[in-house]
């Protein structure tokens, strides 16, 4: 073939990334209906992010629905869940008081991580890697907190396979949605702990690219947002 | 857009030694072969196995070893190879990772490494899951839908380590299709070339690429089912276990429901079913246009219909579940979604036969495969409405018309699009042609035997045979005649099963001897014929991405001589070969 145009011709011409974006559904329809990205700037290690969270999404999803399925079908009683998840402090019984923390540690992780993101984008180093510590530090306490929840648990007789208090799905949901989570925030305060310190040694100056920390903050959030629903469907109900 | 930009500056490592240029490579067309080769391997094993059980079938206790079990165990890992390991790989691994990216204008996949990580991780599920044929116990016999509580309790095969390991292999195929998965879609998202917009990819990217966002959402529920069947086998909960004695024992399972899995299984089930065939359809467009020189009939309508039947096949699952004991107002429900997903179905087999309505058709290798493709899959099609609704399907269901329908429609119809495929593509991988003759032979055989293979079958569903039965004697609702029939269709599908090895041979001995192909065999339109280097070379397009000025079905374009233009050309070129050809016309008319 002759040589090519630099340009295309035709539709494709209408390059949005030079001009301001179209508002709304019309800014949609063009970005989707044009050549090269479909969600314009928007770096592809961000855009694969949100599928896999995507993906993600249904997994989670498909636990929920097949506990709260057994849940609803089983003929023996469910253990309540606030007397179980109770802890004794000076005497009194507090319901869900350790979900509570937990809850609150990890959603403040969330306000950190999104702090983080604010700072990278202004190139402060030092804050940036700082406040990322500082979220998988949280994380860290959440999952160190699931484990005493969890020790506590078994040391009361709850097995995957039984309990004393009731259904023993109970026990088989609980360890397997909770364990599944865990897993979650155990590799987000690994990987969380790995962009840090690349941010720390200077790896993204190069390329003034920050959304590394922006994609980690990303998932990091995603499973701050599952625990909401655990907490909503297996704590509260 | 930072990326965007550097992937089209910067030099990509090029890959030196031969241990990272044809092993740990990381280019998406070293991958896709090593993708293909593997499923083509396991898919021997498992044609292998059912020849096994047609073997038991057509001529009972012929075969020593094959006793009730081993039946079980071949019946189960074949249908488990050929839907996954096979065709869900072949499709998405192998020809997904060849074209996408040449067919969009991009140099690789957006992220190379993770692209070869998902080989990896598919190799190891393949190994997994072979190794279970070597443990005691041997592999798992609970039919390849697994279902509980069949599938983990005492008597049936493999519930030692079979089971396990099968369902730890398939955790791993899902760890590994997410990551290919993940790279197909970002792919085809964000890093299009310049020119190439969503309305003027071909339509093979566009099965692909829905099929893959099928994939990332519909095993995710494989993979919770998988998870929880192995804490039922491993741990003793109860999530698919009911209260039930087993060999005169009360088991310690209580409460759980066995139906939960048959939804989870089929929520990942019926997807699967797409996400093999939207590929399909999308190459066998690909194929019919450019052997009919003709363009796609309704490209906009066939782009739409792969999206509807990609977001319908999500909420058609529990069809396959109408004689599970589930609430049957849920039947009613289901029967409609399926018999909608019918439509858009319907119409791209109308845009088929349209698209060769008046064509220039070469019956090359290709092109019959894929007008096999379109018969059978019409019939298997036809079929599974009699299966879809309700009130037929009770007495048909759990028979061979059942057999015969699934084999024609998702066993058959996507591979007979695997050998056209191949066939078509072949040239651009390896820059040589196969041969022809053995092509040919190689079809008519294939397509032949399939028909006298699945055909009686629904017949014999109609007289109540009913599936996965090890022994059909002594039955008296079976008549003899059936199986004579048997017998027949044994026979018919060994010799097709021999007859792949003209396959293997042809594309063994063309690889080295086959006549050169040049860069573009079939004149097509579409990128990636149009690579500077054939076979493409790393990095596909040398130091310019392609542009790309219209779409990849323009053939037998009115005023010029070549009978198509490739995507490349821009309208001014085209202007200039019209121009060309007009004055060639008036010195011959002068002449």
């Amino acid at each position: 073939m002759a040589s090519h145009p630099p340009v295309p011709d035709e539709s494709s011409s209408a390059n949005p990334s030079s001009s301001l974006p179209a508002p709304g559904w019309q800014g949609i329809a063009s970005d989707w209906s044009s050549d090269r990205e479909a969600f314009k700037q928007v770096p592809w290690g961000k855009a694969m992010m949100w599928i896999f969270l995507l993906s993600d999404t249904f997994i989670f999803t498909c636990f929920l629905i097949g506990y709260m399925s057994v849940r609803m079908t089983i003929t023996t009683p469910w253990p309540n869940p606030s007397e179980v998840f109770a802890l004794t402090i000076g005497g009194k019984d507090i319901p869900l008081i350790l979900i509570a923390i937990m809850t609150f540690v990890l959603i403040s992780s969330s306000g950190t991580m999104a702090m983080a993101v604010n700072f990278a984008y202004r190139r402060d180093r030092a804050k940036t890697t700082a406040l990322m510590l500082a979220t998988a530090a949280l994380g860290a306490t959440f999952v160190g907190m699931q484990a005493f929840e969890w020790s506590k648990l078994i040391a009361e007789g709850v097995r995957p396979w039984g309990n004393p208090m009731g259904a023993a799905q109970f026990g088989a949901s609980f360890f397997m949605i909770t364990g599944f989570h865990g897993l979650h925030v155990s590799l987000g305060v690994v990987y969380l702990s790995i962009v840090a310190l690349k941010v720390l040694r200077g790896d993204y100056e190069r390329s003034g690219n920050y959304q590394i920390v922006e994609i980690a903050g990303l998932y990091w959030h995603f499973v701050d947002l599952v625990w909401v629903f655990i907490f909503a469907f297996f704590y509260l109900w | 857009m930072a990326y965007a930009e550097h992937a089209e500056t910067d030099v990509l490592h090029e890959p030196k030694s031969f241990l990272t240029k044809y092993i740990w490579s990381q280019d998406h067309k070293v991958i896709a072969v090593q993708y293909s080769l593997t499923a083509i391997f396991v898919g021997i094993i498992a044609v292998v196995l059912s020849g096994l059980m047609r073997m038991q079938i057509g001529f009972p206790g012929s075969l020593e070893f094959m006793d009730a079990s081993a039946y079980y165990q071949a019946m189960t890992m074949h249908g488990m190879i050929m839907v996954i390991y096979l065709l869900t790989a072949l499709f998405l691994g192998g020809f997904g990772n060849y074209l996408i990216p040449l067919m969009v204008g991009a140099r690789d996949m957006v992220f190379p490494y993770v692209n070869m990580l998902s080989y990896w991780f598919y190799l190891l599920a393949v190994l997994v899951l072979l190794s279970s044929f070597f443990v005691p116990g041997g592999p798992t016999g609970g039919g390849w839908t697994l279902y509980p509580p069949q599938v983990i309790s005492q008597g049936t095969p493999g519930t030692e380590w079979g089971i396990v390991l099968m369902l730890v292999s398939l955790a791993i195929f899902i760890v590994a299709t997410t990551m290919g998965g993940l790279n197909y879609v970002t792919t085809v998202l964000q890093a299009r070339t310049h020119g190439m917009t969503l309305f003027r990819m071909p339509l093979s990217v566009w099965g692909i690429f829905m099929a893959s966002i099928m994939a990332l959402l519909a095993f995710p529920a494989l993979l919770v089912s998988a998870v929880m069947m192995l804490f039922d086998k491993l741990l003793g909960t109860s999530f698919f276990m009911p209260a039930m004695i087993s060999l005169g024992q009360q088991l310690d399972h209580q409460g759980g429901s066995p139906i939960l899995f048959q939804h989870l299984f089929w929520f990942f089930g019926h997807p699967e079913v797409y996400i093999v065939a939207l590929p399909a359809f999308g190459l066998v467009s690909d194929l019919i246009s450019t052997h009919a020189r003709k363009n796609i009939f309704g490209y906009r309508m066939m782009v739409w219909a792969i999206i509807a039947i990609g977001v319908l096949s999500f909420v058609v699952w529990a069809h396959h579940m109408y004689v599970s004991g589930m609430n049957p107002y849920f039947g009613f429900f289901f029967a409609v979604t399926t018999l909608i997903i019918a439509v858009p179905t319907a119409l791209k087999v109308y845009n088929w036969v349209l698209t060769l309505w008046q064509g220039d058709i070469h019956l090359t290798v290709p092109m019959l495969f894929a007008l096999g493709f379109i018969v059978t899959f019409l019939v298997g099609g036809l079929t599974g409405l009699f299966l879809g609704n309700v009130i037929v399907d009770i007495p048909l269901s759990d028979t061979y018309f059942v057999v015969a329908h699934f084999h024609m429609v998702m066993g058959v119809a996507p591979v007979l699009v695997v050998f056209g495929g191949i066939y078509h593509w072949f040239p651009k991988v390896t820059g040589r042609m196969t041969n022809e003759t053995l092509g040919k032979l190689h079809f008519w055989i294939t397509f032949l035997g399939t028909y006298a293979i699945f055909f009686p079958m629904h017949y014999l569903g109609f007289q109540g045979m009913p599936r996965r039965y090890y022994a059909f004697e002594n039955y008296e609702f079976i008549p003899q005649s059936a199986q004579d029939l048997n017998a027949f269709i044994t026979v018919v599908a060994l010799t097709v099963a021999v007859s792949q090895l003209l396959f293997l041979f042809n594309l063994a001995w063309s690889v080295f001897k086959g006549k050169p192909a040049g860069s573009n065999p079939w004149g097509a339109a579409s990128l990636e014929w149009q690579t500077p280097n054939t076979p493409p070379i790393h990095g596909n397009w040398g130091t310019e991405l392609p542009v790309v000025h219209r779409w990849a079905y323009d053939y037998s374009v009115p005023g010029i001589e070549q009978d198509f233009v490739a995507q490349t050309v821009s309208a001014e070129e085209l202007e200039h070969m019209r121009q060309l050809n007009a004055g060639t016309r008036i010195a011959d008319v002068k002449t």
